[in-house]
């Protein structure tokens, strides 16, 4: 398994204009990739705004769009934080290694395909790896205590 | 909280995990097992005990990490998909 990129390919039941909007227009990327960004992507330029992700909205969104080639290829560069939690999370990047995420197109007979690909996660520091695990430990921890909640509530 | 109890080169029983701790000893089996499928934890068996070790092995890390990018990606994709497809 490669521990530097990750990909995915979805199938969509639209046509590759609507998901090439969907990608690209700011208000529809943040829409489902939950941020708020502050304006259009633009090649060549620094794209900013916050994630408004339940739970982590106190991070900067910040990624260098790279290439934007119609209907086929959306890609842009962005930093992992050290950490999310709001203890310790610095909302400066510029020390960050990044990595690169590439949203590639297809046409189908049924819609289009996407193709997802985030890759150079071996430039990044182990801490932050750490860092991540214990982040989902305290998810999880979470996900107990609502479980824990609801059956109490329902007994 | 798990993870800070479990130092590496060291087997805990289930029982030592679960004194002093909140969570019930199937909540504790349950999070080792987690933990043990992403790597981090190792078990053997002493009798009729499992006995769990910490592995801070780096590509464990890396591995839970791409898991966790993987995850976010996963669900992002599928609003995505709500979205396209509504």
């Amino acid at each position: 398994m490669s521990t530097d990129r990750i990909e995915k390919r979805i199938e969509l039941k639209a046509p590759i204009s609507r998901v090439w909007r969907a990608l690209t227009d700011y208000k529809e990327f943040g829409e489902w990739f939950r941020v708020k960004l502050e304006g259009p992507f633009v090649v060549g330029q620094i794209s900013t705004g916050h994630i408004t992700y339940p739970g982590y909205e106190h991070v900067r969104w910040e990624a260098m769009v790279q290439r934007m080639e119609q209907e086929r290829l959306f890609s842009f560069t962005w930093a992992h934080p050290k950490s999310f939690d709001k203890a310790s999370y610095s909302p400066d990047y510029s020390k960050e290694p990044t990595t690169l995420v590439e949203f590639r197109l297809e046409k189908t007979a049924t819609g289009t395909l996407l193709v997802l690909t985030e890759s150079g996660f071996d430039k990044l520091p182990a801490d932050r790896r750490l860092e991540a695990f214990r982040r989902n430990e305290g998810g999880w921890t979470e996900q107990m205590k609502n479980i824990e909640n609801h059956v109490a509530k329902n007994t | 909280m798990l993870v800070a109890k479990l130092c590496a080169g060291q087997t805990y029983s289930i029982s030592q995990l679960t004194r002093g701790s909140r969570l019930s000893r199937q909540a504790i089996t349950k999070h080792l097992r987690v933990l043990e499928g992403a790597g981090i934890v190792h078990s053997s068996r002493a009798g009729r005990e499992s006995l769990f070790e910490f592995d801070p092995e780096p590509i464990a890390e890396v591995r839970e990490y791409l898991r966790f990018v993987s995850e976010q990606w996963d669900e992002a994709l599928g609003r995505l998909k709500a979205l396209v497809e509504r």
